[in-house]
């Protein structure tokens, strides 16, 4: 312990000399790691934003699309290009199937939209009531439609709010009216904004399905079924939901007359594969960011060593006394090793505290969502420490080797 | 306790080779007070590291306290410097960022671990208990090599080895230095090798050794 104190004194005592000097190397690292901290926690910030993003459109969401899945051919299909699904398939999953708790069929198509003056072409979802309970949506204005606009198929829309604002601006939507192909539909609500992500609400309009199958000739399947474009499931048991893809799949499988080697004609994708599928693409760009702000440490680094370098020789008188009274290579080498270890290990506490408070403020000015988690911080200290370490070896070691005559000769 | 036998020190100078040391043989008993003296170039210095532990010679044997050390290795050898061996230089070596008593318990900090209680009572001893807590800087010339006589003493050597100690003082300082080292040699019975040009402390030496070129080339007994 005694000696433990002894050393640290000493190597205050060498920092403490040159204080700017040590101030100024301890900046390179604290840079550094406060940049390491900044980047990995807008990286992290981001992985978790897009995770809640896929929460919030419902964790326990399962999707059907037609189209055929990664196959052996290798090619696939856009997503409901082909008309594999239908009406006949949601009713038959919500009977058979377990722990689905409600199902929603819908059917896409590309429609003139005609608003005032404006012209465009949209893409038009019709759907059942149940679609904005099992995709967790809610309405900014208006109302949803009812069951009983459903049952007669009523020529009302909700709009996503960027639809909204697209077409209408600030001005309130509900009430007005739009030209949907050759049919008149009036708005009745919009929806909550739900943030960008992965196939947003925030771009759809939605109808009626029953609507829609008056709007758009619908085709049916040879068996005379209606074709719908997807239908999406909610599990009651969040820890059911492979057990209902596999169930599902079989079911379709069966109903299809798929033969065993044939592909599937339908994806099928839990929200939780997909939120894995996102986590992995953001941890991937955490670590890329993290490895860009690793550079500037390593130059921080590369200062570290540059004086401890200068410094050795500086002091080579020191090291010459301290020889003469007996301290043996090792002793030196310590010295100095814990001497450049310092430097960096107290730069990566200062660099924590800097990136933490600059990261904080980059979130509450709304720049971007940050986050930094206790792994960052452990990394970035013990990363700033090794680099001491590394880069205060080959100096340490120059000056345990020095001769003790010709150190003590030295001016 | 020190036994030199044929000691030859060579320093390689480009292609030629310099020797410092040409077949040095030596005997210094316990408690004796030694003076080497000789031109400059004679080798004084050399031999003074030498028996120091700080270089190892070319060739011969070095037995301290009855122990070859000519071949031990350099972990060794430090551990010899520290707990066996106390340097006095004629250009003092103190640390100038270091307050006496801090330079003082340097001495033990590779000689087992400091005890401030006997820095304080080995600054008293040269005569700085006022002095403790002044730099270098602020210390006069005799001032600084009485701390550095303290760093020594403080770990209580079997031998002390002195280069030149009064080189650098004015005749009074110096005075004060020899006396401070003679009293040791007289209470403590410290073995005491002194490297020196002044006729004062050759005095005051049991045996004078004269070098030249490398070459031990006269003895004299007081």
């Amino acid at each position: 312990m005694k000696k433990w104190g002894s050393l640290l004194s000493t190597v205050w005592l060498g920092l403490s000399t040159h204080k700017l000097r040590s101030f100024l190397t301890m900046l390179g690292i604290i840079i550094g790691v406060a940049s390491v901290i900044i980047l990995m926690s807008i990286g992290k910030g981001t992985t978790a934003q897009i995770l809640s993003n896929i929460q919030s459109m419902g964790a326990n969401l399962i999707t059907i699309r037609g189209g055929a899945s990664f196959g052996p051919g290798g090619v696939r299909g856009a997503g409901g290009s082909t008309q594999s699904l239908t009406m006949e398939d949601a009713e038959a999953i919500a009977e058979q199937v377990s722990y689905v708790s409600a199902m929603a069929p819908s059917s896409s198509s590309n429609l003139q939209l005609v608003v005032g003056g404006e012209n465009t072409n949209s893409q038009v979802t019709g759907v059942t009531t149940e679609y904005f309970s099992v995709n967790n949506l809610n309405i900014a204005s208006g109302a949803f439609f009812s069951e009983s606009d459903y049952q007669r198929g009523a020529k009302v829309a909700v709009l996503g709010s960027d639809v909204k604002e697209t077409l209408f601006g600030e001005a309130d939507a509900v009430g007005e009216k739009m030209r949907l192909g050759t049919n008149i539909v009036y708005v009745i609500g919009v929806l909550e904004s739900k943030g960008a992500g992965f196939d947003s609400p925030d771009d759809t309009i939605l109808i009626p399905l029953t609507a829609m199958q008056q709007m758009v000739s619908q085709s049916r399947t040879s068996q005379g079924e209606h074709v719908v474009s997807s239908i999406n499931l909610t599990v009651s048991d969040e820890k059911q939901a492979d057990y209902v893809v596999e169930q599902v799949t079989s079911l379709l499988r069966t109903r299809h007359r798929l033969s065993s080697n044939a592909n599937d004609d339908f994806r099928i994708q839990s929200m939780q594969e997909i939120s894995q599928a996102m986590q992995e693409t953001t941890n991937t760009m955490t670590l890329l960011l993290g490895a860009i702000a690793a550079i500037s440490l390593l130059v921080g680094g590369i200062g570290v060593m540059n004086i401890m370098l200068v410094s050795v020789l500086e002091r080579t008188r020191e090291i010459g006394i301290r020889k003469a009274l007996g301290a043996r290579e090792r002793d030196i080498w310590t010295q100095f090793l814990l001497e450049a270890a310092s430097l960096t290990f107290a730069g990566g506490i200062i660099g924590v505290i800097v990136g933490w408070v600059i990261a904080y403020i980059v979130s509450r000015m709304g720049l971007m969502t940050t986050l930094v988690t206790p792994d960052i911080v452990i990394l970035a200290v013990a990363v700033s420490a090794g680099i001491g370490l590394f880069f205060g070896f080959y100096p340490a070691w120059n000056a345990s080797r020095l001769d003790p005559i010709q150190a003590l000769r030295s001016e | 306790m020190i036994r030199l036998q044929d000691i030859t020190k060579v320093y390689p100078m480009g292609k030629r080779e310099l020797t410092v040391l040409n077949g040095i043989n030596l005997n210094i008993a316990k408690g004796e007070l030694v003076g080497v003296m000789g031109p400059s170039g004679s080798g004084k210095t050399t031999l003074l590291n030498l028996i120091g532990c700080l270089d190892k010679p070319t060739s011969g044997s070095y037995y301290l306290e009855d122990r070859e050390v000519s071949r031990l290795s350099s972990g060794e050898l430090a551990r010899i410097r520290g707990q066996k061996v106390g340097f006095i230089f004629q250009t003092f070596n103190l640390l100038s960022r270091l307050t006496a008593l801090a330079n003082v318990e340097l001495g033990m900090t590779y000689a087992g671990g400091v005890d401030r209680q006997r820095a304080i009572e080995a600054l008293a001893k040269v005569g700085l208990a006022d002095r403790v807590n002044h730099r270098p800087i602020e210390l006069s010339g005799g001032e600084q090599q009485r701390v550095a006589i303290a760093r020594a003493l403080v770990k209580n050597p079997s031998l002390f080895l002195a280069d030149e100690p009064t080189g650098q003082l004015d005749s009074r300082s110096g005075q004060e230095i020899i006396s401070i080292l003679i009293s040791l040699h007289a209470e403590q019975g410290i073995t005491l090798v002194v490297v020196t040009h002044d006729a004062n402390i050759a005095n005051h030496c049991q045996r004078i050794i004269h070098l030249r070129d490398g070459e031990v080339v006269g003895e004299e007994s007081a």
